[in-house]
């Protein structure tokens, strides 16, 4: 026993950094994976105002999909997740281009771009709200120009406030996918652009024939960000719409903040708590796999 | 000067109101509220300043945000921890949710002394009450079905105060067409529930208020008259100007205010909005009941939660008795906007809107048709509310039929019930 007490001593490298992540594992451990677990048993439960132990079987899950309010916000969650990582994609990627034509001040015109992932969402919607209301921000602009017949109130229009929620999110993240497309960019190799010069490719064939796919694995990078941040999304609707007009832009986050924090349905609130983290699961998981299986090759 | 004759009399009525165990003041309590913004903190600063004076010793826990959802939060986490507040800034049937979890605790001592049962309407009696004992206490009574009216906007098309709905939309269609926005609105959903129920009372009366609303009688959900009900509300929709979406009341009621609009259609915290501004009742602008027979009430209340030792449990009770003096409930009434819980405190230095408002509770008790407010959480638990939000606000932001109102809502009250 001693004298393994001293050869631990000796050697701290083999048991420091683990004492040293052991606290934050703990936390993470209680904070994140119990209190799944615990949201898991609330779903099944019958839990009002108070948690509830008593065992309720799949009836919240039954509530929750009668529930219309809950259609909408999967219809809303579909039509953000997926324009909103095309929307960011397919202007990040173009901005990458662009700035990997060796442009001038490529520095400031970087940061510019990148700067709005700099501030929070609530910053974003609560400017996105002023600049989109038709009484304040640009309808009434193009109105006082003269241009009279000028109508742009997506913002109030039940069928369209969702779309203004989409533009504010790739205003948002569009600079954050960019700086990731350039670096992919950035790191291939010159002597693959230039044998391709060589061999007579125009500019348009050398980055849709070789250098997008060999993007392959920064376009996965950006999907399985983005698709997090769609999913999650919560402070931006609340900022801009906040659900509304009604409830049409409601998002799986928001309903379930609703029902767990301003109805008392603690139960149905974990139901779509399980269901948007099932949801998160189908999306990183294989990646997660691939990954990891990548890595082990 | 004013503040120690105050207190002094305050003393005074202590020792002859209570009972002799009850007499001695002092005690300590913990109070969770959100009375945070500029009057309701001044009005719940008159309550700490009374019992401070009384002798006791005051915790004050306000949450601010959410307009309570914050607060809730907070408490559930304090009960939970077996560490409740003594008093809770709760209202309506979460009162009753609260008291079926085991968490209240009753005043019943001090409410038997003083008779509460005589001074209180019984509709408050009866939200106030868990299993024939009171473990809430009445602040006041705000009065929901209001139209408040700019006189100038209404005489420039010659109209006069709507007494009937059709009448109102006859001088809606007059406004609309000189170009002035009829009803000022905010879109936020407790906001046009807030509407709904006016009208509901409006067109259905308060018999079928209190079946549709309050007893949820679905054979009263899905009848002509509901359907009746939400065809108003689709008029109404074209009465409110196009960027009404998401605005607040207060933003509302300035448009009646400065003329762009003629009508709004809220609770009385809106004369504050009037007073602070310096208009006058009766000249600048009008408080009119709006069209249908009854008072729809939502009133703020404190509730009692198990505490333990001598010390709180005497607070508690010194704070029950406190809220419920006369002499308080006018001082606290006066700063808020609303009118007193107690239907015999002296009502003299009150304003036209409130002796109006003090005058139709008492005709509402004698005719039984006062009614609880769905839309401030005053008739049905927070879940049930929930869904009738939901389908109004829902239905008043798009183009839906009012027989596809009326299905959807008997739906989703049947499926709020089972929770």
């Amino acid at each position: 026993m001693r004298t393994d007490g001293r050869r631990l001593l000796a050697n701290p490298e083999t048991w420091l950094p683990r004492l040293v992540v052991a606290p934050s594992f703990a936390v993470i451990l209680v904070f994140v994976y119990l209190f799944i677990l615990w949201t898991l048993y609330i779903s099944f439960s019958h839990s009002g105002v108070m948690p509830n132990y008593r065992f309720d079987g799949l009836a919240q899950y039954i509530r929750l999909w009668h529930t219309p309010r809950w259609y909408v916000a999967l219809a809303n969650l579909g039509i953000f997740t997926s324009l909103f990582m095309i929307g960011c994609t397919a202007v990040g990627l173009l901005l990458a281009i662009l700035l990997d034509q060796r442009v001038r001040a490529e520095g400031v015109i970087r940061t510019i771009y990148l700067y709005p992932m700099a501030i929070s969402f609530i910053v974003t919607g609560t400017a996105w709200k002023w600049i989109l209301n038709p009484g304040l921000g640009i309808e009434r602009v193009m109105q006082s120009m003269g241009f009279t017949g000028f109508h742009f109130d997506w913002l109030v229009d039940s069928r369209m406030a969702i779309f203004t929620v989409v533009i504010a999110g790739v205003w948002q993240s569009s600079g954050y996918a960019m700086a990731l497309f350039l670096a992919g960019l950035r790191s291939i190799d010159d002597e693959i652009v230039k044998a391709a010069a060589i061999d007579g490719a125009g500019a348009f064939r050398t980055y849709f024939r070789i250098m997008l796919p060999m993007l392959r694995p920064v376009f996965l990078s950006v999907f399985v960000i983005l698709a997090h941040l769609a999913i999650k999304s919560f402070d931006l609707v609340v900022a801009l719409t906040n659900g509304g007009p009604g409830y049409s832009t409601d998002m799986p986050a928001t309903f379930m903040y609703a029902y767990a924090f301003q109805r008392s349905e603690l139960g149905m609130a974990a139901a779509s708590a399980v269901m948007m983290l099932a949801t998160v699961m189908a999306v990183i998981v294989p990646y997660l796999w691939s990954e990891l299986r990548a890595g082990r090759q | 000067m004013r503040f120690s004759g105050r207190a002094a009399a305050l003393t005074l009525a202590t020792g002859l109101l209570l009972s002799p165990g009850l007499a001695k003041a002092g005690g300590t309590v913990e109070v969770l509220h959100w009375w945070t913004s500029g009057g309701e903190a001044k009005s719940i600063g008159v309550l700490k300043q009374e019992f401070e004076a009384a002798g006791g010793k005051w915790i004050d826990s306000p949450v601010a945000g959410g307009g309570g959802d914050a607060a809730m939060t907070a408490l559930r986490a304090r009960v939970v921890a077996g560490n409740p507040p003594s008093a809770v800034q709760l209202k309506g049937p979460n009162i009753q949710e609260w008291a079926e979890q085991g968490a209240l605790t009753d005043v019943d001592a001090v409410a038997k002394a003083e008779n509460w049962d005589a001074v209180l309407p019984p509709v408050i009696a009866k939200i106030m009450k868990y299993d024939g004992k009171y473990v809430a206490v009445p602040f006041n009574i705000h009065r929901i079905n209001w139209i408040w009216v700019n006189p100038a906007v209404l005489a420039k098309v010659g109209a006069s105060v709507p007494t009937t709905w059709d009448e109102f939309n006859a001088t809606a269609e007059k406004l609309k067409a000189a170009g002035i926005i009829p009803l000022a609105h905010g879109g936020q959903p407790w906001q046009d529930l807030t509407i709904f129920e006016t009208v509901v009372l409006g067109i259905g009366g308060a018999d079928f208020y209190r079946k549709a609303l309050v007893d949820l009688d679905e054979n009263a959900l899905k009848s002509d008259t509901m359907i009746k009900v939400f065809d108003e509300m689709r008029k109404i929709r074209g009465y409110v100007d196009p960027n009404f979406s998401g605005r607040d009341w207060n933003l509302a009621t300035a448009m009646v205010m400065n003329g762009q609009a003629a009508f709004q259609i809220m609770g009385d915290w809106a004369k504050g909005e009037f007073l602070a501004a310096n208009k006058v009742p009766g000249k600048d602008f009008l408080c009119v009941p709006a069209p249908g027979n009854g008072f729809i009430l939502n009133t703020d209340s404190f509730a009692m939660f198990k505490v333990s030792g001598a010390d709180k449990i005497e607070g508690q009770q010194e704070l029950a008795h406190l809220i419920m003096t006369p002499d308080f409930q006018a001082t606290f009434n006066l700063t808020k906007g609303s009118i007193p819980a107690r239907i015999d405190v002296p009502l003299d230095k009150f304003d036209d809107c409130g002796k109006k408002s003090a005058a139709d509770l008492k005709a509402a008790i004698a005719a039984n048709t006062l009614l609880p407010s769905v839309a401030h959480e005053m008739a049905v638990p927070r879940a049930i509310r929930g869904e009738f939000l939901d389908v109004v606000t829902n239905h008043f932001n798009s183009d839906m039929s009012s027989q596809d109102a009326v299905t959807q809502l008997a739906a989703a009250i049947e499926r709020a019930k089972q929770q």
